[in-house]
């Protein structure tokens, strides 16, 4: 997938905020590798330092850190900017994750986890943020689905597909951050409202129908992909 | 105690949890109320029934009467009975409602007729309405029937009205506290046709009954009474409905009632009376008995009696209290106004002027002292009391001593012996003084009774003796008849004051006794430190001060009470009832209404927190336990020792807390620690080999493929390391599944595609029905289950051979299965390898230290499923595991 053809104007700083100078070794490597600027911070006071500074177009940062919880630094720089955070987390912190991504990170990967993935993130939020720059395009289309959010239409290999009211507006909740990771409270308020924040069955019922509705094969579903203990992510072809 | 032990299983949590659930219900009570035998109770409560059986509710008949009457043994056919329990009474064999077996069965619904019947001796509570509180605190559903006769307070009203008086009563409380009422009423005009034609007693006896109990005046009073008594009920039902919704409460404070109970009020009048007042009012009510040193000396029998009385009180909704007093009228004054008690109910007595001085009534004086408090007077039954009073006359001569009355006669005889030598020299004026003297003193040794015998005898020796002419009755002079009055009646009186004194020493002397002991005692129990000491200390006590056996049975952790935990001398106790007395959290044997047929009192000893054992008190005399000094003696005895065991148990718990945060907060950071130290290193290791294979492969080196490798590795040890880790934090007990509704799908989505790379060239077939209900489980900790099972079926067998997931329901439980085609598992081990550490095949070449499985069935275990593993023919292994499925979460309708 090629970024957005206007290369010079890409932003391309990214911050590495992570108290492990091997970690932060090979992913500044990894970065620099496809022409990105790196800057590291060791500690969660010298990022804020950074982030403020440097002006960075995406952080990556690790919730563990000597002076603090990574989460802070997430609310400390929310108040001022919408670049992409992704959040690096122990599989054994699954609550520190929702707790990231409710305060506003946009994705997480866990350790130990590879080169590939990693950039491949990276990549996916840039271009989020690129998308959301430019115009908003109201047809949004995945494997052989086509959504129209405008005319709230939907229709799969050219056969229409019925969604009753419910299922469009999550679909269309999840396809407004395409790789951005929902959380479950996120999803729930928004599409039934802050009432229904604890009624978890209703994602699961609600998914459940959208993946049989649109996804070939629902129990390995390419698109609607399910973040087991998080939340869903839509995930563009 | 170590932490290893105290700490639940995952199952016994669920089954704690469960029970919560189902003990958090109390059952609902629902009474069929009539005015007299025959108006169709039972008929309307089986047609209830059949009505709930139809909806599909367990509805069973736990007893019911059908007095030979067809119409209702019709109805009972295709309802479930409950067997009954045969008790043998006095050569008799009774069928009785077998209350355990009903509770083993725990129906939703249980049918119990006539609740107001006196089960026979042996079974556990002496009356059905008892038995029916324990099955509502069992959470079952409860059908009855009670006829207006049998509601305690109503009953002397009854008895007036029929002449007949029936003993088997129903506490008001019942009543009152009842979920529904439904009043069943008959005319009395077709209740004697129903009668006549023979449909509510066989025809012999329904002409008896319509000549003594069915009379038409009769049944009209009480369908009267039945009929104000639902209206009653209906109306507060009423009012409460009017409080929940305007919140407005006026209360007038003073409503409230006293009923004083006397050492005459043996008919009850007062406290039925009193009962029917405050449900009238509303208000609460209390009853109070205050005990004066004089009614200390009542007989024991009538001293029970007023117990009983203060009883029937309790039963009737009132709070009791004894009041030790010196003056009665005080005494309850004071307690009413600390109490903001507004009206006093005291009996009356008919009869005027019973002493020979000028008397006033208890009530009169009463009223004298209270101009701010009302007082209701109620007329006593004099029958009654005088068929206490002539038990009394009974009691103290089956006391008598004779003995004491002899050496009185002695003391006469002595007396007279010494003054007769001495009667040249004394003035008569003397002798009678030494005569007085002897009557002191008599009744300052033996008590009044010998002492007025001794006054008696010495005006007669005095007369035969001393007064001229000496050795004859005759009396010279007729001021020496003044005389004789004069002495005897100085001699009675001297007699009283001192036996007085005497007793009221002996009193004070039994208060200070009593007082020391319990100082002593509290003393020694707040020095003792563990529990064996408490016990030891408390039996001590018990044993010297009440001069009885007594035990003390302490729970284990699960709340069973261990007999092997009993300390001291009880010669047989009964687990059984300690039991009950621990779980229902009151008395039982000797003396009280539960099981008093056993030789044991049963105490439980109950702390402000909750009930910490039970003290076993095996009487020689049983009656002596019913004296209130020596029941309130014990009561604060058994108070004292449950407090020391809670303070002891807090102790020891706060102990075992400190210990246990210290160490779960070792192993919390000790597990924090390495998972980071492991994980960091691993991290870079596979981030840097993946960055050196990707730049190699650039420059189309032939070293790609060994930086590939440090990768897979790296990989691999950190799911090992997973893998331990996992296992620490579960046997830790640190994971608690957060449990939610989840979708088989979803998990196995995630599963699948985390293990994609993994997969290594086996076709995966996923099959999953497409309607698979919602299952309540933690999704991550049961994606972890998948991910091992199936990265065991890739470990296990030969490369490209099929390896899938499939999903079943059976036996109400949700059945996921991970199958392969490979060699299968080494026959007899299927059970084996969910052990820790343990591998199929020893030192196999495949990595893997034998933690997945094991990982596998502590996560499906505490979900409250299995997991086993089972071989194909001919070859082909799988891994089954099974969630238990719950009724599905309700979904709002989208179109709502």
């Amino acid at each position: 997938m090629s970024l957005p053809a206007r290369p010079t104007e890409i932003p391309r700083n990214v911050l590495i905020v992570e108290d492990e100078k091997e970690i932060r070794r090979f992913v500044r490597h990894a970065l620099e590798g496809e022409g990105f600027r790196v800057y590291e911070a060791e500690s969660l006071q010298r990022g804020l330092v950074e982030a403020g500074t440097r002006k960075p177009d995406l952080a990556i940062l690790d919730l563990g850190l000597p002076d603090g919880n990574g989460v802070d630094f997430i609310h400390a720089v929310r108040a001022w900017t919408g670049m992409p955070i992704i959040v690096l987390s122990a599989r054994i912190e699954e609550h520190d994750k929702v707790e990231a991504l409710d305060a506003g990170a946009d994705d997480y990967l866990a350790k130990p986890f590879g080169v590939a993935e990693l950039l491949a993130r990276v990549r996916s939020a840039l271009r989020r943020i690129a998308q959301a720059g430019a115009a908003q395009n109201t047809t949004v289309s995945f494997g052989d689905v086509i959504v129209d959010l405008a005319d709230r239409k939907v229709t799969r290999a050219d056969q229409v597909v019925r969604l009753t009211q419910i299922e469009f507006r999550l679909l269309a909740a999840l396809l407004s951050h395409p790789g951005k990771v929902l959380t479950h409270r996120h999803l729930l308020r928004e599409v039934w409202g802050p009432a229904y924040v604890e009624h978890n069955h209703y994602l699961r019922i609600y998914m459940g129908h959208l993946r049989r509705k649109l996804e070939s094969d629902p129990a390995r579903p390419l698109h609607l992909i399910t973040e087991i203990g998080i939340g869903y992510r839509y995930m563009p072809a | 105690m170590t932490e290893q032990e105290t700490r639940p299983s995952p199952d016994e949590l669920l089954e704690q949890m469960q029970l919560e659930a189902k003990a958090a219900r109390r059952g609902k009570l629902k009474i069929f109320f009539g005015a007299s035998p025959g108006v169709g109770k039972t008929y309307a409560m089986l047609s209830e029934a059949r009505r709930l059986r139809v909806q599909g509710l367990d509805a069973m008949v736990g007893v019911v009467e059908t007095h030979g009457r067809s119409e209702t043994a019709v109805l009972i056919e295709g309802l479930d009975v409950l067997p009954r329990k045969t008790v043998e009474h006095r050569g008799r064999t009774l069928q009785e409602f077998d209350l355990d077996a009903a509770l083993r069965r725990r129906p939703a619904v249980l049918l119990m007729d006539e609740l107001a019947h006196a089960n026979a001796p042996g079974c556990r509570h002496p009356k059905r309405w008892q038995d029916v509180e324990e099955l509502l605190a069992f959470g079952i559903d409860v059908l009855t029937t009670v006829n207006v006769q049998h509601v305690e307070s109503l009953n002397d009203i009854v008895g007036g009205i029929t002449g007949i008086r029936v003993r088997e009563t129903v506490p008001d409380r019942i009543f009152a506290e009842a979920n529904e009422v439904v009043l069943v009423d008959l005319s009395p005009d077709d209740l004697l046709l129903r009668l006549r034609e023979g449909k509510v007693y066989l025809p012999d006896q329904a002409e008896r009954a319509i000549q003594n109990f069915f009379r038409k005046g009769n049944l009209i009073a009480l369908r009267e009474l039945a009929l104000r008594l639902t209206a009653d009920r209906v109306d507060d039902q009423m009012r409460a409905f009017r409080r929940t919704i305007t919140e407005t409460q006026v209360w007038k404070t003073g409503e409230t009632l006293l009923a004083c109970i006397g050492p005459s009020d043996v008919d009850e009048k007062v406290v039925r009376t009193a009962a029917r007042l405050a449900a009238k009012l509303g208000g609460a009510w209390r009853a109070v008995y205050a005990e004066t040193p004089d009614l200390q000396r009542l007989p024991e029998h009538r001293r029970s009696a007023i117990l009983k009385t203060l009883k029937l009180a309790q039963d009737l909704g009132a709070e009791t209290a004894t009041l030790p007093a010196r003056d009665a009228i005080e005494t309850v004054l004071d307690y009413a106004r600390r109490n903001n008690l507004g009206r006093i109910v005291v009996g009356r007595s008919t009869r005027a002027g019973t002493r020979w001085f000028m008397h006033r009534s208890f009530s009169q004086r009463l009223g004298m002292q209270t101009p701010d408090i009302d007082i209701l007077t109620v007329a006593r039954d004099e029958n009654l009391a005088r068929r206490a009073a002539a038990g009394t006359q009974f009691e103290i001569r089956s006391g008598w001593q004779p003995l004491r009355f002899v050496y009185a006669a002695l003391a006469s005889v002595g007396i007279t012996a010494i003054a007769t030598p001495l009667h040249h020299y004394l003035d008569l004026a003397n002798i009678v003084m030494l005569f007085l003297l002897g009557v002191m003193l008599v009744a300052h040794r033996f008590g009044r009774g010998p002492a007025a015998l001794a006054a008696l005898l010495n005006v007669v020796a005095f007369d035969f003796f001393f007064v001229p002419p000496r050795l004859s009755f005759a009396v010279s002079d007729v001021q020496y008849l003044v005389m004789f009055a004069v002495m005897l009646i100085v001699g009675l009186v001297t007699g009283h004051l001192t036996a007085g004194l005497r007793y009221q020493a002996r009193v004070a002397h039994s208060r200070e006794v009593r007082a020391r002991s319990l100082s002593d005692m509290a003393k020694a129990l707040s020095s003792a430190l563990v529990e064996q000491q408490v016990v030891e200390i408390a039996v001590k006590f018990v044993q010297s001060n009440f001069r009885v056996k007594a035990a003390v049975v302490l729970p284990d952790p699960s709340n069973k009470l261990q007999p092997s935990l009993t300390q001291g001398a009880a010669t047989s106790l009964d687990t059984a009832i300690a039991q009950w007395c621990y779980d229902m959290n009151s008395p039982a044997g000797a003396g009280t209404d539960t099981l008093p047929a056993s030789p044991q009192l049963y105490l439980p000893l109950k702390a402000p927190m909750r009930v910490r054992g039970v003290l076993v008190i095996d009487p020689d005399n049983p009656r002596q336990l019913l004296i209130p000094e020596q029941r309130r003696l014990l009561d604060t005895f058994t108070a004292l020792v449950a407090i020391a065991l809670e303070r002891i148990h807090f102790v020891s718990v706060a102990q075992e807390t400190l210990i246990k945060m210290e160490s779960e907060r070792l192993r919390g950071a000790l597990l924090a620690a390495l998972s980071h130290d492991l994980r960091t290193p691993l991290t870079a290791l596979v981030g840097m080999a993946e960055t050196l294979s990707l730049e190699l492969a650039a420059a189309q080196s032939s070293h790609a493929d060994k930086a590939d490798v440090i990768r897979e590795q790296a990989l691999r040890t950190s799911r090992m390391v997973n893998n331990l880790l996992e296992m620490a934090r579960l046997q830790s007990g640190e994971v608690k599944p957060h449990i939610d509704w989840q979708s088989l799908e979803e998990i196995t989505g995630s599963a699948v595609k985390g293990l994609e790379p993994a997969l290594g060239g086996h076709p995966l077939k996923v099959d999953l029905p497409a309607d698979l209900p919602l299952v309540k489980c933690d999704a991550v900790l049961m994606e972890r289950v998948l991910v091992n099972l199936l990265e065991n079926a890739t470990k296990y067998t030969p490369k490209g051979t099929p390896i899938g997931i499939r999903a079943a329901i059976a036996d109400a439980m949700l059945r996921v299965e991970v199958w392969d085609d490979g060699p299968g598992l080494p026959p007899g081990r299927e059970r084996a390898i969910f052990a820790r550490f343990v591998r199929g095949e020893k030192e196999s070449t495949v990595p893997g230290v034998g933690l997945g499985l094991a990982i596998c069935d502590a996560i499906v275990k505490a979900h409250g499923g299995n997991i086993w593993a089972e071989n194909h023919t001919p070859h082909g292994a799988s891994f089954l595991f099974t969630l238990p499925l719950d009724e599905q979460p309700v979904v709002e309708n989208e179109a709502g």
